[in-house]
């Protein structure tokens, strides 16, 4: 599997840490009450898909979000965070 | 006040260490300062920099210094807004708009020298190391098997390679590793 860095270029994916599911970028206001939350904190899909996800890469230090497909382990890009 | 000597991180490893058509040598990197900007201040600090002939570099960049090159003063992308200043200190006014590390000690230089060096490398490193998509003097940071590493090309078949310190025995010893199998399967021709 090879990623694409949005600072180094595509890299392999040795170089990079899974964070998990894009739904932490999406941090609910403090008073959204308990279900948010908790979907928030521990509630995720599993796909067969389509999915976004985080990824760190760790030579550069850039926080990346990357799409791709779990079923054909397609990857169609990526962007960094900030 | 206590006399103190100063090791390099590879003293005792063994350096020079040729096998095959490769030789890998101690390179120590001398004084290395770290420049990390603050934000949008890398117009800036290529600015400050500019008395040393130098810029900030884009990622994937080494720059030797011009003009006043001699000392080997270079410049050297070391990450996301990172860059490693060798062979010079930071030039005045620099502090205003990098945070700056003498990181000096805390790293070990390695020199892979030899027609076979690409293959050596390409059994530790996740990269393409050929010259058309590595030319000279581009930079990258990525793995040596395990161990964090900066690797730079200084040469139709040489690479400048760091790592932390305290992994420069393990650094020596999974090159030697390598070196050893590459030159094996040269002598089976």
């Amino acid at each position: 599997m090879r990623l694409t860095c949005p600072c180094c270029g595509p890299r392999d994916r040795r170089e990079f840490t899974y964070y998990g599911h894009e739904t932490f970028l999406h941090r609910p206001a403090p008073d959204a009450g308990g279900q948010a939350w908790d979907d928030y904190l521990h509630n995720r899909d599993n796909p067969a898909g389509p999915t976004r996800d985080l990824w760190y890469h760790d030579p550069c230090g850039t926080w990346l979000v990357v799409a791709r497909d779990t079923v054909t382990h397609a990857v169609e890009g990526s962007e960094a965070l900030a | 006040m206590a006399d103190l000597t100063v090791t390099e991180a590879t003293d005792g490893l063994g350096l020079p260490l040729a096998m095959g058509d490769c030789i890998l040598s101690a390179q120590a990197p001398g004084t290395a300062w770290l420049i990390a900007p603050y934000p949008g201040r890398r117009a800036a600090c290529s600015a400050a920099l500019a008395p040393l002939g130098l810029s900030f570099p884009a990622p994937g960049q080494g720059l030797a210094g011009q003009g006043l090159a001699a000392g080997g003063r270079r410049i050297v992308w070391a990450g996301r807004d990172q860059a490693f200043l060798f062979g010079a200190a930071p030039p005045e006014g620099l502090a205003e708009h990098a945070a700056l590390t003498d990181q000096s000690d805390g790293w070990a230089g390695l020199r892979l020298q030899g027609p076979d060096a690409e293959a050596v490398l390409a059994r530790l490193v996740p990269l393409d190391l050929r010259i058309g998509a590595f030319p000279e003097d581009h930079v990258a940071r990525s793995l040596l098997g395990h161990m964090p590493l900066l690797i730079q090309r200084t040469g139709p078949e040489t690479f400048a390679l760091m790592t932390y310190r305290s992994m420069a025995g393990s650094a020596v010893q999974e090159i030697g590793h390598a070196l050893k199998a590459v030159a094996a399967r040269r002598r089976l021709g």
